[in-house]
């Protein structure tokens, strides 16, 4: 009894021990989980081209992500928003590191058969104004709102360049991206909106004032539904967090790993935009 | 010395084994303790933060219908009202424990009066099989065969309290029978006697004697099985559509306290009003699950038989 017990003993011990990094450097960047593929992945391939280094990335939201760095408990706290646009958030004393964009597309059910959608019809559906896809040109059927959650980067980016301080309608909420999708794709006459890296066969991505959804369109900002993903740190980083998000914002890692993983390169953006939406040419 | 006198002086081995024991049990009754009132105390802490701090009002919190904390109405208030949250998570609660209720006593009944031995080799380990299954899996069964058939039959999304109370129903059936057989396996022998050899039927042991004897026992088996409906998040999260909505009928998309718990609590950041407010929805949960244990507690006292 006693040996078995010294022996569990043992194995939590090295268990535990298995966790530290041997004197190396260890980091934990904590947040988005919009942002979340993109930092696992870099923080994957960084590791294998310098060992001796652990980068944990967790998810958690973004709201997780700033209250965590702002505490000072992580290194890096990922958010879709910027903090400033967060309540209970000290922005100035966090630093943006923006290593992403993500373009953010209505999407409605292909039976619903409609292709394109003026802004203005756009924030009267979401507002609650339009109820039938009759009056925009589609099929005799109500129509569906699915949001994401209140909170969700998501919902502020499109809640900010549709419905331009309007109030939404309430309607369901699901707090996941994918759950969205699977919803708008089997319900007759729903829509909602998700980054352009979830749309499939599924559903049908709208075109926006005769502009279709697409990654050259963001960069040029014809397309004014997107956001930056962001990594922030508390002061400004230093020692392997430094290291690590000039390796994230780097042109190879941006030209190949962030457009691989779905997302749109920070380097191929022709415009800037701040905190409060004001866009200056780059 | 005297061996005799140095024994009675000292205490032994086993008194002192004994002190040990008792030592070791009340440390892990103190953790346990320590734990609950720390949650409590955290969750209270956080939860009424939302009153003191935001200056919230109890009552529009409990009886306003729009939950938007972020916003502020036309009167600068934020708009904190839970009230769609409640009738939702009770709406759930009350319908899934009046369907599964019938049903599960029927099955109590057939398991231990009609054929017990058929009840205890098939049905009990299916039963204890069901209770087993994780709240993700309904969730997920909820999700892909019972929403769309709702949407088939009733039309609207399938999303909504109906969807919600069916996959509750299944969850919790298991929890009333089981909790069922055991208060009917309960009732004495000598009762069931005393009744047939009085004349009675078959069907009147059961229906005056074994259910009316069985019944604190059952009401318990009920209530336990609210008590779980009423916290669980991830199975109703998936099918009721999460609307912060009034529910105007059984099939329209609404929500429980679990669901906007769940779906906010990693949007928001600790501290803002945001997350006082769903902080404020744990603790509303947190005492109702309080108040379902005492409503067990005074069942058993009330209905003790004597």
């Amino acid at each position: 009894m006693k040996k078995a017990l010294l022996a569990m003993l043992g194995l939590l011990a090295l268990a535990l021990g298995g966790c530290s990094t041997d004197g190396g450097e260890s980091i934990t960047a904590v947040g988005s989980s919009a942002l979340q593929p993109l930092v696992e992945a870099a923080a994957e391939q960084y590791q294998t081209e310098h060992t001796g280094v652990f980068i944990n990335v967790q998810g958690g939201g973004s709201g997780t992500g700033l209250s965590q760095i702002q505490e000072g408990a992580v290194e890096i706290g990922n958010s879709d928003l910027f903090a400033e646009q967060k309540s209970g958030i000290r922005a100035h004393k966090l630093v943006d590191h923006r290593v992403a964009v993500v373009g953010i597309t209505p999407i409605v059910n292909p039976k619903v058969g409609v292709k394109n959608l003026t802004m203005v019809q756009l924030r009267r559906i979401f507002t609650g104004e339009i109820t039938n896809w009759r009056e925009v040109g589609g099929k005799n059927a109500p129509i569906v709102l699915v949001n994401r959650a209140q909170g969700s980067g998501t919902r502020a980016t499109f809640e900010q360049w549709v419905l331009k301080g309007r109030q939404p309608k309430a309607a369901q909420e699901q707090d996941s991206t994918g759950m969205v999708r699977s919803i708008v794709a089997s319900t007759p006459g729903a829509i909602s909106y998700v980054a352009f890296s979830y749309v499939d066969d599924t559903v049908k991505a709208v075109a926006l004032d005769g502009v279709t959804p697409t990654d050259a369109h963001v960069a040029s900002n014809a397309w004014p539904i997107w956001s930056y993903e962001h990594m922030y740190t508390k002061g400004p980083p230093t020692g392997l967090t430094k290291r690590f998000l000039a390796y994230i914002q780097r042109p190879a890692t941006q030209r190949k790993l962030v457009q691989k993983m779905g997302y749109i390169p920070i380097t191929s953006m022709q415009v800037d935009r701040d905190a409060t939406g004001k866009v200056t040419r780059r | 010395m005297d061996p005799i006198r140095e024994a009675m002086l000292h205490p032994s081995r086993s008194a002192r084994l004994e002190r040990r024991g008792k030592l070791i049990s009340f440390l892990c009754i103190a953790l346990i303790v320590l734990v609950v009132v720390a949650i409590f105390a955290f969750v209270a802490w956080h939860g009424l933060a939302t009153f003191f701090e935001n200056k919230i009002n109890l009552w529009d919190f409990l009886s306003k219908s729009v939950w938007s904390p972020a916003v502020k109405d036309a009167h600068g208030n934020p708009e904190v009202g839970a009230l769609p949250m409640i009738v939702g998570s009770f709406g759930v609660t009350f319908l899934s424990a009046i369907v599964a209720t019938p049903i599960a006593v029927g099955a109590a009944i057939f398991m231990t009066e009609i054929s017990p031995r058929w009840g205890s080799k098939v049905l009990q380990p299916v039963i204890e099989l069901l209770v087993g299954i994780p709240s993700v899996v309904y969730g997920f069964i909820g999700l892909s065969v019972v929403v769309p058939v709702i949407r088939h039959v009733f039309g609207g999304t399938g999303f909504g309290i109906l969807a919600g109370t069916f996959v509750l129903f299944v969850m919790i059936l298991p929890t009333v029978t089981s909790m069922a057989v055991d208060a009917l396996k309960a009732v004495p022998r000598h009762y069931r006697e005393a009744s047939l050899a009085l004349g009675g039927t078959r069907w009147q042991t059961i229906y005056r004697v074994v259910l009316r004897a069985g019944m604190p026992g059952i009401l318990t088996g009920v209530v336990f099985g609210m008590a779980r409906a009423f916290g669980e998040a991830l199975a109703v999260q998936m099918v009721i559509g999460n609307a912060s909505l009034l529910p105007q009928n059984l099939v329209s998309p609404a929500s429980t306290l679990t669901s906007v718990l769940t779906s906010g609590i990693g949007n928001t950041v600790m501290g803002s009003l945001e997350n006082n407010a769903l902080w404020s929805l744990a603790l509303l949960l947190l005492l109702m699950s309080l108040a379902f244990n005492l409503v067990i507690r005074w069942i058993g006292k009330k209905g003790e038989m004597k």
